[in-house]
């Protein structure tokens, strides 16, 4: 049933990189609106997931006629789904058309991810806080069930201003569900301004490991590391592990870099074809 | 006369579902012993998971459990469940079409001596703006029990509320169905359309009103969503007034939910008895039920004036 790719080299997931931050562009280009910051910036978390480490079957979704022992990703980040999107669609969980149609009515692309009406998504998110405690309820069942399945959630910096956030981080390390993986996508800025202007959460690392955490701090846009700490999470056992991956808000555009503007701007055409010949050519 | 504990019997009908269904999971936030969903733990603590005073994690840990094929049972103090957690329960379980049923107990006035900061005055209100969500609102133990075994089989999110009080037995059986009402006493005065501890009143003021010539129609309306109109428009045929009562704020309770079938069908003199615009407070629940007009005189004084004016 498993359908990632093993024999992928680390050129081909780069390659695979770039097109995701193509598609990204294309699509937040011709809705008119979306997150393109969040979204470049958890690009090679998302794909190293779905094409190297999670076991999914595009054929056999979420439903009723789901592969049970599939492993889970909830995007707890939810307005970053553009990466999530691009990279189902590449696995075949729908046809690539549906992509220039993200935001549109009736498109199963919705501005934030919906499990009911698109294919391969796993939870509804989009309010930030939830996903963790999400991916809790489908560890905690994976262990009743005695289901080797993993669940891999994926965190914004900003989000874990949510309380929410840190309820769930004491269910998770109560409960010991090493079965659970969950990311940081340490882009460094929110809405408004740096989170560490806002709510400075930072010392990152102690606060995960304080709450019973095992912590991996990763450049989160270089595979071979991020694929290590995926491989070094599954040896952890009797607690969760949390990857901190060091990212750039906006990566792979340079006038979208670090730029507390992109997080939630569409690039004009003009924009958007600067953005793509950049990605080609870096 | 003789009063039961309806929380009582939801923790025993969760053992029993429980035995006969291994997929039964229950979540608690720190209330199991007030919820009752204890006596849950004691026979099944590896499907019982106590999540702390954490009422949104509790919810969004549930829609998880669901997505995985579990019948997740989330319980706390209303004023928690629907308040505290409100966008969990709207997106990570509502909107996903999770078998989640969150059974919410010391729901309104009668929860008493607390006080205003948990009597949940509001919840019904909370639940039935959502789409999908199916709102239940028991009056005795043996609805509790049937509503709790039917919900199990259901697919999908649904509310309960549980009072803290307990409540005389109105039935001596009953089957549950979604959108069901019941007509407790035939008349064709006036509809009196009753939910919770407020039946017990409602049956009452029957009798009050019929000392005075009066005809009242007693109804239950156990599924306050989908409520069942059928039973409206009869009354508002055959009777020439309606009363709701509730032991809830009168806005977006059972009240608006007939006023909205009355007013498209066919308008009649409809008073809402419940909880007014106003706030709360500490009080033994009688004392409470008499000072925000919710007993049975009440209701009968209400029914009068409504049938005079």
């Amino acid at each position: 049933m498993e359908n990632k790719r093993c024999d992928l080299k680390m050129k081909e997931l780069q390659e695979i990189a770039r097109e995701t931050r193509k598609d990204i562009i294309k699509m937040i280009n011709i809705a008119g609106s979306g997150h393109p910051g969040g979204s470049l910036s958890c690009v090679e978390i998302v794909v190293a997931l779905y094409f190297r480490v999670m076991h999914h079957n595009p054929k056999a979704p979420r439903g009723a006629t789901s592969w049970t022992d599939r492993d889970r990703f909830v995007l707890s980040k939810g307005h970053s789904v553009p990466t999530v999107y691009s990279v189902l669609s590449r696995m075949g969980f729908f046809p690539r058309d549906w992509l220039w149609k993200l935001r549109k009515i009736g498109s199963g692309l919705d501005g934030h991810p919906c499990m009911i009406k698109t294919p391969g998504i796993e939870a509804s998110t989009g309010s930030l806080g939830q996903g963790l405690s999400i991916a809790n309820g489908m560890a905690l069942a994976g262990k009743m069930d005695k289901k080797d399945y993993r669940v891999y959630v994926l965190l914004g910096d900003g989000e874990i201003e949510e309380g929410q956030i840190w309820e769930a981080s004491m269910t998770t390390s109560r409960y010991g569900l090493d079965n659970l993986c969950a990311i940081l996508d340490h882009n460094r800025l929110q809405i408004d301004d740096s989170i560490k202007n806002i709510k400075n959460p930072y010392p990152l690392a102690e606060k995960w490991q304080s709450f019973g955490w095992e912590v991996v701090e990763v450049d989160g846009h270089n595979f071979d590391e991020l694929l290590k700490a995926f491989e070094y999470s599954k040896q952890v056992k009797g607690k969760p592990t949390m990857i901190i991956a060091n990212t750039i808000k906006g990566k792979g555009v340079s006038f979208m870099e670090n730029q507390l503007a992109w997080h939630g701007k569409s690039p004009t055409t003009e924009q958007c074809e600067l953005a793509i010949k950049e990605i080609d050519q870096p | 006369m003789k009063l039961l504990s309806l929380r009582d019997v939801y923790g025993e009908t969760l053992v029993e579902l429980g035995r006969s269904n291994p997929n039964i999971v229950v979540l608690d936030a720190d209330l199991a012993f007030s919820t009752k969903t204890h006596l849950f733990k004691e026979f099944f603590p590896d499907r019982f998971f106590d999540l702390g005073l954490a009422e949104a994690d509790m919810m969004s840990t549930a829609a998880g459990l669901a997505s995985c094929g579990k019948i997740v049972f989330a319980s706390t103090f209303a004023i928690f469940a629907t308040g505290r957690a409100y966008e969990q329960i709207r997106l990570s379980i509502n909107y996903s079409q999770l078998s989640v049923k969150i059974v919410a107990t010391h729901a309104g006035l009668a929860t008493g001596a607390d006080g205003y900061s948990h009597q949940a005055l509001e919840d019904i209100a909370l639940m039935r703006v959502l789409p999908n969500m199916q709102v239940i609102a028991p009056c005795d133990t043996e609805q509790v029990s049937s509503i709790i075994k039917t919900i199990a089989q259901i697919d999908g999110p649904f509310y309960v509320r549980l009072p803290k009080i307990s409540l005389p037995k109105i039935y001596e059986h009953f089957e549950f169905q979604p959108g069901c009402s019941v007509v407790l006493r035939e008349g064709n005065d006036i509809t009196i359309g009753a939910i919770g501890p407020m039946v017990a009143e409602a049956l009452e003021a029957h009798n009050i009103l019929k000392s005075k010539g009066i005809s009242a129609r007693i109804i239950d309306f156990v599924s306050v969503k989908p409520i069942d109109e059928t039973a409206i428009k009869k009354a508002c045929i055959e009777t020439k007034a309606f009363i709701t009562c509730e032991d809830h704020s009168v806005i977006g309770g059972l009240g608006d939910a007939v006023a909205k079938v009355i007013l498209e069908y066919k308008p009649i003199p409809h008073f809402r008895v419940g909880v007014q615009d106003t706030f709360s407070e500490s009080g033994d629940h009688t004392d409470l039920y008499n000072k925000y007009g919710l007993m049975a005189n009440h209701i009968a004084n209400y029914a009068i004036k409504l049938l005079d004016s």
